[in-house]
């Protein structure tokens, strides 16, 4: 059924139809009508849940981690500083392989104080062995929740899934949304059902002292279930589309064929991005973009065959790793290291605190590439 | 794509007016989308707000600097300190003012092909005892004069629209969109 | 009189489904996903850590529930009067401690 709603709210809802049953979180602008809608929901009977209210970010994902562990399909949502606050229980959640979802609004880090989009939160993140989904839109927020969990909890994955959308640019945007029947829901997304789980009939130590003997394999058995998860996101993103008509992937490339120029981003810019690339081939410009949709697991294989014939590749950063260049930025150079490709590359950083990336500032990041040293990084709009 | 801004002051309800215009074009079958300006907003203060109405998928997740429709809810705005509401406005684009002057009455209509449309939706909003009579909210008003300026949505979506955002007093909303739809000048 | 507390039965349940029996792990492939035990934790009797063991006077004990409250493993049954699984109490002198008639006395663990 197609509907009108903001991203919070398509968050609240893709956690509805994924049919959770316990949800614990605490309020945050601009993430708060995702928590307020849930509660709804919960009161009103909509959804069969426990919603728990807590004290803290720390403590939703604390809580998220006790009900999940006992076999409980959870949901957390989050931004920012608490996400930050949240980072020792990520960590945990992560390494006791339980599949939590949890919606991030991309929100940047203070001080200054700013509730404005930006990456900085969720990236700063990235080695807690979370997957990480960036949505281009609020369908791809609703969609990629119910895709999270099956990719989560498929039995050679069991990570944690977080699906980040941008502050404001889709938190407070209303689209329109096409929501997908509960029984049809269902069928894509079975009841969960995990392998080990507390249970007073079985009861087994979780999460106990462990040795250098057994620590390392462990680490090991993540980056196994990373390798499997790139499998499966792809493989889960085509099931998807084969029943409800809207398919996923890791990246997604537009126009990049006969591309000379790649532009390569994430989140609501990849939107802006291909609007720019339509509006650049008019003036004869050949660009294309690449999509970034899942950062961790990263799909490096894809980037390579998606960028292997381009001139030049601008990456798109609305994050910053202090002290050295866009995160983005470094992964892409990376992967094509790798594969031997020794293309011009060009790390732009925009849109921090969420400052607009419009088509025109897109279309000033392309022109920078263009008359500028190429593998070197930019600050794109720094008033001088 | 047309591209509609909305201008107004906070409490005045711009944010509300650009969502029913954006889910009354949905009614018609359009692709939308509805956003306010990412702000600390403050009762009073000027604010904005913004739809877009397509018939294709809407990638573009951005500010509006280029806008095909200007809205202003609230005349003090013209010509305020800091406020630039011709800004970026396209040429032969159109601005609906909530005002109880004549279109001619604003020394920018007819230039660049702008054509100024006036209504007097704070009026029409206290007959429908909108809000209060100091403080009238005029947002669902003006959503029917927008409709029946720019022909962008039936005035049945709009209505249709206004029962299924508005908590409460959805009848005299709907009433009072009517009436901008049929005497906006 | 601990009956009418009404305090939950925490016998351990006769019926557990996992083997009781403790598993090494040599290689990656038989690593479960998470750290857990692979087998009943039942398996790992921890009486072996006490050097005394704790002795409760039926006598002397009013059911007031503290040992078992305060049981830390738990080693202590709630029962009238209370039981102690010497498979697991570590010995750690707690129930002692706490409570209140001193119904509850150490006795050296001989080798």
């Amino acid at each position: 059924m197609k509907t009108v709603m903001n991203g919070d709210f398509a968050a609240s809802y893709g956690a509805m139809t994924s049919d959770v049953k316990f949800v614990a979180a605490y309020p945050i602008t601009p993430q708060t009508l995702i928590v307020e809608k849930l509660s709804e929901l919960v009161a009103d009977g909509e959804l069969d849940a426990s919603f728990v209210k807590v004290e803290s970010e720390h403590s939703a994902m604390a809580a998220c981690i006790g009900a999940q562990a006992a076999g409980i399909r959870t949901f957390t949502a989050t931004s920012s500083q608490g996400l930050l606050l949240m980072c020792e229980v990520l960590h945990w959640a992560a390494r006791a392989r339980l599949p939590i979802v949890l919606a991030n609004v991309n929100r940047a880090v203070a001080p200054g104080w700013s509730i404005w989009a930006d990456a900085q939160d969720s990236i700063s993140q990235r080695d807690t062995g979370w997957m990480q989904v960036y949505a281009e839109n609020n369908q791809d927020v609703y969609d990629s929740i119910l895709m999270a969990y099956k990719i989560a909890e498929d039995n050679d994955v069991l990570l944690p899934m977080m699906v980040n959308l941008d502050a404001f640019f889709l938190s407070h945007t209303s689209e329109v949304v096409d929501l997908i029947d509960n029984d049809k829901a269902k069928e894509f997304l079975p009841a969960y059902d995990p392998e080990y789980k507390l249970d007073p009939k079985n009861p087994r130590a979780f999460g106990a002292l462990t040795s250098p003997e057994h620590y390392f394999e462990f680490t090991y058995k993540m980056f196994e279930a990373m390798e499997v998860a790139k499998k499966k996101i792809t493989q889960v993103g085509k099931e998807f589309g084969d029943i409800f008509g809207r398919y996923y992937d890791m990246t997604e490339s537009y126009k990049i064929d006969d591309a000379e120029t790649v532009l390569v981003t994430f989140g609501t810019i990849a939107g802006t991005a291909k609007e720019s690339v339509d509006r650049l081939r008019k003036e004869g410009k050949k660009v294309g973009n690449l999509k970034i949709r899942v950062f961790r697991p990263f799909p490096a294989e894809q980037i390579i065959d998606a960028l292997k014939n381009a001139k030049r590749v601008v990456v798109i950063d609305r994050d910053y790793s202090y002290g050295n260049e866009g995160a983005f930025y470094t992964e892409i150079k990376g992967a094509l290291y790798d594969a031997n490709l020794r293309i011009d590359t060009y790390g732009m950083i925009a849109g921090l605190g969420g400052r607009d990336v419009s088509t025109t500032v897109i279309k000033e990041i392309v022109e920078k590439a263009e008359t500028s040293e190429p593998n070197k990084t930019y600050f794109i709009g720094v008033k001088k | 794509m047309i591209e509609i801004r909305l201008h107004g002051r906070g409490g005045q309800g711009a944010v509300k007016a650009a969502e029913i215009l954006a889910r009354a074009a949905f009614y018609d079958g359009k692709v939308v989308q509805s956003f306010p300006f990412f702000g600390v907003e403050r009762r009073g203060a000027p604010v904005q707000a913004f739809t877009r109405i397509s018939d294709d998928v809407i990638r573009i997740h951005s500010y509006i600097y280029e806008p095909d429709v200007l809205v202003v809810l609230d005349p003090t705005l013209i010509g305020a300190e800091g406020v630039n509401i011709l800004d970026g406005l396209q040429e032969n684009g159109k601005v609906v003012i909530n005002s109880s002057k004549k279109p001619e009455d604003f020394d920018f209509h007819g230039k660049n092909g702008i054509k100024v449309f006036t209504v007097d939706a704070t009026k029409i909003a206290i007959e429908h005892k909108l809000g209060s009579a100091s403080a009238p909210i005029v947002n669902t008003a003006i959503v029917g004069a927008i409709a029946k300026v720019t022909g962008l949505v039936t005035i049945g979506s709009v209505k249709k629209a206004i029962f299924d955002t508005i908590p409460r007093y959805q009848e005299k909303n709907a009433a009072a969109a009517e009436a901008t739809f049929n005497q906006v000048k | 009189m601990l009956l009418q507390l009404k305090l939950p039965s925490i016998r351990l349940n006769k019926e557990i489904s996992v083997e009781e029996k403790k598993i090494e792990l040599n290689k990656v492939d038989e690593f479960p996903p998470m750290p857990v035990s692979l087998g009943s934790m039942r398996v790992n009797k921890t009486s072996s850590w006490r050097n005394f063991r704790p002795i409760i006077d039926g006598e002397k004990c009013i059911g007031c529930g503290i040992c078992w409250k305060f049981c830390p493993e738990p080693a202590i049954f709630p029962t009238n009067p209370p039981e102690v699984d010497y498979d697991y109490c570590k010995g750690c002198g707690i129930c002692i401690a706490n409570c209140p008639v001193d119904a509850i006395t150490r006795q050296d663990e001989t080798k």
